[in-house]
């Protein structure tokens, strides 16, 4: 069981993302943090001070600690922003300037 | 004639909802403003669209409640008498100054639209968008507090609440192997939906004793509903072959880029780890939380007085009125209670509305059903929040090094030598010295830590904007 079978999902087809410059699928619909997450990425972003990984936290956008760089705009918090195909996503060095 | 008064809604989950329904049924124009794709709130959140879910019941629980509330707020879609603005992100509620502030006349009706509700529009969240109302329900929710422990920073340690967020948002697990830990009943949904979604859930750790729960059997027992969706969670674990395991805690959470593993231990009544009951659990996901708090940034702009029991939580009296004209508060915002709770809370506020706005003075017999149900489960969410404290002992397990600000990366160690030889004795001297709460989250995940670190009281946060809002959305607003 995974939870697209849970749900009897039927997504729209899937396209590819790179992230980091490797391709990474990805389903309509998805957040950035999701499609990395079903990728099996679960940090991009290092923080500005000791330079530690971080990825998804709170998952409802209150905390900022998923922020990570999409298509060149810094600071897109991951679980809130739509993946859409082509979308070129990066860690986030940093305050990511 | 004149056109019929006009609510905004802030917030699309049970209370907003039950609140938006109420008041539309009984004629009033109805503006719901919410930041996510559909209707649902976090309790109800729902997979995106384009995931095409057949049956998105299978995350849920009390399905029925929800297309019953679904299903009626769609109607009044449908007539338009309710607009649902999704997508849209409240950064701020404005109030203008009415006429009976200048002291001119105290009971002169408000003035039409004398709310500015201001949104960003779309996932970018770089448009602006103001929406003028008559009145104002506030249904903001509330956000899951996690205390701090060594190794909580390491990508894979999710809190409980985000982790079913994401489940029920984007149909996908955070790992293989997890561990729910923390204290609090939210645990129950989250070991058990993230079981049913295929993770191996290697324990649910949970800090409570199960003798204080025992110890207000009296409270819980008026509330049969809740028992049996207690016994319904209890079942499935068992079912899914989830570890249950009360008095315990986690200890640390290990590993170097991600976590592999955390170490889990007993503790006495003092919060002293009992000698030999640690042992680690391998995994790669640890889904934590410790209850939660209401989201009050947009009340406290407007001037709303928060509870004196709850410094963290909006006042209400019987009607769901906050203390400012023409703003109403329900669901967690006016204190953490679940999602019937808020239902009750909405329905109220969006029946006092409605007659407030024509005018009238409500009848509270209309909600009498309602407000029984607020008054029971007030009354069993504050026994529930007394038998699931934060675990003894976490202040003094937490090590200097461990980073408590996340954001910023403040250590334990700088808020007790902020506190400490530096005397600091609120948090906002606390955020001067140290930077603690002064980064992206604006101290909505440290806040509770660095209270406890320091004694000193947890305080609502008084932030200006409820989210990040750009300078250009900002420049351009008008001057009045």
């Amino acid at each position: 069981m995974n939870p697209l079978e849970l749900a009897r999902a039927r997504p729209g087809e899937a396209f590819t993302v790179t992230f980091d410059g490797r391709p990474v699928t990805a389903l309509p619909g998805q957040t950035v943090a999701a499609a990395l997450w079903a990728a099996g990425v679960t940090a991009w972003r290092s923080t500005r001070g000791a330079g530690r990984p971080r990825g998804v936290f709170c998952g409802i956008g209150v905390c900022f600690d998923c922020l990570v760089t999409v298509n060149g705009r810094a600071n897109q918090r991951a679980c809130l922003i739509p993946v859409h195909p082509g979308d070129v996503i990066r860690t986030q060095e940093g305050t990511g300037r | 004639m004149t056109e019929r008064a006009h609510l905004a809604v802030v917030g699309a989950g049970p209370a907003g909802l039950a609140g938006a329904l109420a008041a539309a049924d009984r004629g009033v124009r109805v503006t719901l403003v919410d930041a996510a794709e559909q209707a649902g709130g976090q309790f109800y959140r729902q997979p995106a669209r384009a995931l095409g879910a057949r049956r998105p019941e299978a995350l849920h629980h009390q399905w029925r409640t929800w297309e019953r509330l679904r299903d009626g707020v769609d109607r009044h879609i449908a007539a338009g008498r309710i607009t649902h603005l999704t997508d849209h992100h409240v950064w701020c509620v404005e109030r203008k100054p009415g006429r009976a502030e200048h002291g001119q006349d105290p009971i002169v009706a408000p003035e039409s639209g004398s709310f500015t509700v201001h949104a960003l529009r779309g996932s970018a969240q770089e448009e602006g968008v103001a929406v003028r109302a008559d009145a104002v329900l506030l249904a903001t929710g509330g956000y899951e507090r996690v205390l701090p422990f060594p190794g909580w920073t390491l990508p894979g340690v999710v809190t409980a609440g985000g982790a079913q967020a994401m489940l029920k948002g984007g149909l996908v697990l955070p790992g293989r192997t997890v561990v729910v830990a923390g204290t609090g009943p939210l645990l129950l949904p989250v070991a058990t939906g993230l079981a049913a979604a295929g993770a191996r859930v290697a324990a649910l750790v949970e800090s409570a004793d199960p003798r204080a729960l025992l110890r207000r059997a009296p409270a819980f027992a008026a509330e049969p509903g809740k028992l049996a969706e207690g016994a319904w969670y209890a079942g499935k674990l068992l079912r899914h072959g989830v570890r249950t395991l009360s008095r315990h805690i986690v200890v640390e959470a290990h590993g170097t880029d991600r976590l592999e593993a955390v170490t889990i231990a007993t503790v006495d009544r003092s919060g002293r780890i009992r000698p030999g009951s640690a042992r680690r659990i391998p995994c790669d996901t640890l889904a934590v939380g410790h209850g939660m708090l209401p989201h009050t940034d947009l009340a406290e702009t407007l001037g709303c007085t928060l509870s004196e029991a709850d410094r963290t939580a909006v006042r209400v009296d019987d009607e769901q009125r906050t203390d400012v004209p023409e703003v109403w508060a329900a669901g967690e915002t006016t204190g953490i209670g679940g999602a019937a709770l808020a239902r009750a809370e909405g329905h109220i506020a969006g029946r006092s509305i409605a007659a407030r706005l024509c005018g009238t003075a409500p009848d509270p017999r209309s909600w009498a059903a309602a407000a029984r149900a607020r008054t029971r489960l007030r009354t069993f969410f504050t026994a529930l929040e007394a038998a699931y404290a934060p675990p003894a002992g976490w202040v003094e397990r937490l090590t200097d090094d461990t980073v408590v600000c996340r954001c910023e990366e403040v250590t334990a160690g700088a808020v007790r030598t902020a506190a400490g030889s530096l005397g600091a004795c609120d948090l906002r001297t606390v955020k001067l010295l140290t930077r603690a709460g002064m980064g992206w989250c604006q101290g909505r995940m440290c806040a509770p830590a660095v209270a406890g670190l320091t004694g000193c009281p947890l305080t609502a946060g008084r932030r200006p904007f409820a989210r990040p809002v750009p300078l250009g959305v900002l420049a351009g607003l008008p001057d009045d």
